[in-house]
């Protein structure tokens, strides 16, 4: 996949989960304020993105310290690439 | 003590999940008893079971649904439909003269979901946010407290067959002690194999296979058990005064709550624990036997269980008792349900002016004292109606509701 795959894979698996509009997921919106995103959702956006993805999301902290839906891009990405590696 | 009325009812159950295609049922004595073939894959005695087919859920999010299991969501659309009819918006029950109080004695479902897939997975990460939520007793009442936002009493009480009944007389007894206005009572029942196998495992269910609808027999001679069934009740309940001050509709008022325990066995009922109930409810009602008209009774169609009412039956109405009919031969036994929905489905026969029959009852059991068994619907709405309902463990409920008819 390309970046821009993993991007519109990231979006389109959080706007089933969370029943989000697509308009919204620009990469400056904010996961908890805009999109209304709570902490049970954080427990299931870890669980849906590593099942889109087969990886493994276990750094707790970091995910805690995210706020925006770029800042998940970024994540995945990283992730993703890792594992292509 | 202050008086309290039924202003609202909702339903989801095996005959139809809108207050009006389950009233054409009950009066036609239609049965909702099906055959899953689900069940004959996974081994069960008995593969017969009420079904929910037709339970619109759209107006839960999935964000929502995700804390919630079907039973829950079937009760959302209970008391929602329950709420309209008491013409309550959302703002008049969001302070904390308004509470709920669900029966419901298990989710099985969501508990064998969430070990199978820490047993699949070896760690707890992948179980996700709702299993928890959706796994405890408690369910119907958390999510429903977070959906309808209410700020009184929350909590749901758990007395095996029994619980729905009880249900309503606690809700019905908050409101007599004025400490609540409103109460959105009721309860709800799951369906699936996994909550009934190890109840198919007693033996209990009829083994009527070849025709489901004669399957599930109250008080006839030919009965050989009960069928598992399920679905939600919901009902409002309101201090009467403030229900007549705001024009509500009035459908009928809650007189009395009889509550009992055999303190005997497990599975067999006494001969005596109902009918204590049964006294106890006409004795808060303030009235005799002989004013009941009607006996909503709580007749699973076991061998044992209908043997024990009928013997309870007697002790309070001796020969010449009002018409008595369960409707388990037509939804089946609804389990933690049963009670709450009793008090629906004899509301809708008040509205309408009909007795629903005691489906499949052909012939009487000559070792049961008598009963008169309304065998076909009755062209006449009961007024003054006692439900009864029945738990393991010997835990009973009786509750006395004079409709307006």
């Amino acid at each position: 996949m390309t970046d821009q795959e993993v991007i519109a894979l990231i979006n389109r698996t959080l706007c089933e989960e969370f029943e989000l509009d697509p308009e919204t997921m620009h990469p400056g919106v904010t996961l908890y304020d805009e999109l209304e995103l709570d902490s049970l959702d954080a427990v299931d956006m870890v669980v849906a993105l590593e099942q889109a993805f087969q990886i493994r999301i276990r750094e707790e902290e970091r995910m805690r310290q995210i706020r925006t839906l770029g800042e998940i891009h970024a994540y995945v990405l990283e992730k993703y690439h890792a594992l292509a590696s | 003590m202050q008086r309290v009325a039924i202003t609202g009812i909702g339903i989801v159950s095996c005959l139809g999940s809108d207050l009006s295609t389950v009233e054409k049922a009950l009066q036609e004595g239609r049965s909702g008893i099906v055959v899953d073939p689900r069940r004959i894959e996974l081994g069960f005695r008995s593969p017969l079971t009420g079904t929910i087919s037709d339970c619109d859920l759209s107006l839960l999010s999935r964000k929502q649904r995700k804390s919630m299991p079907d039973f829950a969501q079937w009760a959302y659309v209970a008391a929602t439909d329950a709420l309209k009819m008491a013409g309550l918006s959302a703002e008049e029950i969001r302070n904390p003269r308004c509470g709920l109080i669900f029966g419901c004695d298990s989710s099985c479902l969501a508990a064998v979901e969430q070990v199978d897939q820490l047993r699949r997975a070896e760690e707890t990460h992948g179980i996700g946010s709702g299993l928890i939520f959706r796994s405890m007793t408690s369910t119907i009442t958390m999510n429903l407290n977070t959906l309808l936002q209410t700020q009184g009493a929350c909590w749901s009480l758990s007395s095996a067959c029994s619980s729905g009944g009880h249900a309503v007389g606690q809700a019905a007894e908050l409101i007599a002690g004025g400490r609540q206005d409103v109460v959105i009572c009721g309860g709800a029942q799951e369906i699936n194999p996994e909550s009934m196998c190890s109840f198919d495992a007693l033996g209990a269910f009829s083994a009527r296979i070849t025709d489901p609808e004669a399957a599930c027999r109250p008080f006839d001679r030919g009965r050989d058990g009960l069928v598992p069934s399920g679905g939600a009740a919901g009902i409002v309940l309101e201090n009467f005064d403030r229900a007549r001050r705001r024009g509500a509709p009035i459908l009928g008022e809650v007189l009395g709550y009889g509550f009992s325990s055999d303190g005997e066995a497990l599975s067999v009922p006494s001969r005596t624990g109902l009918s204590r109930a049964m006294q106890m409810a006409l004795a808060q009602a303030g009235i005799s036997a002989p004013q009941v008209d009607y006996v909503c009774a709580h007749a699973t169609s076991t061998p044992a269980g209908d043997f024990a009412e009928a013997v309870n039956l007697h002790r309070v109405f001796s020969d010449d008792g009002p018409w008595v009919s369960s409707l388990k031969g037509m939804v089946g036994h609804e389990l933690w349900m049963a009670g709450a929905a009793q008090i629906v489905y004899a509301s809708l026969m008040a509205r309408s002016g009909f007795i629903a029959p005691n489906r499949n009852y052909a012939e009487p059991d000559p070792e049961m004292p008598p009963l008169r068994i309304a065998r076909t619907a009755i062209d006449r709405g009961p007024r003054t109606v006692l439900c009864n309902s029945a738990g393991f463990g010997g835990t009973n409920a009786a509750l006395v509701v004079r409709f307006r008819v």
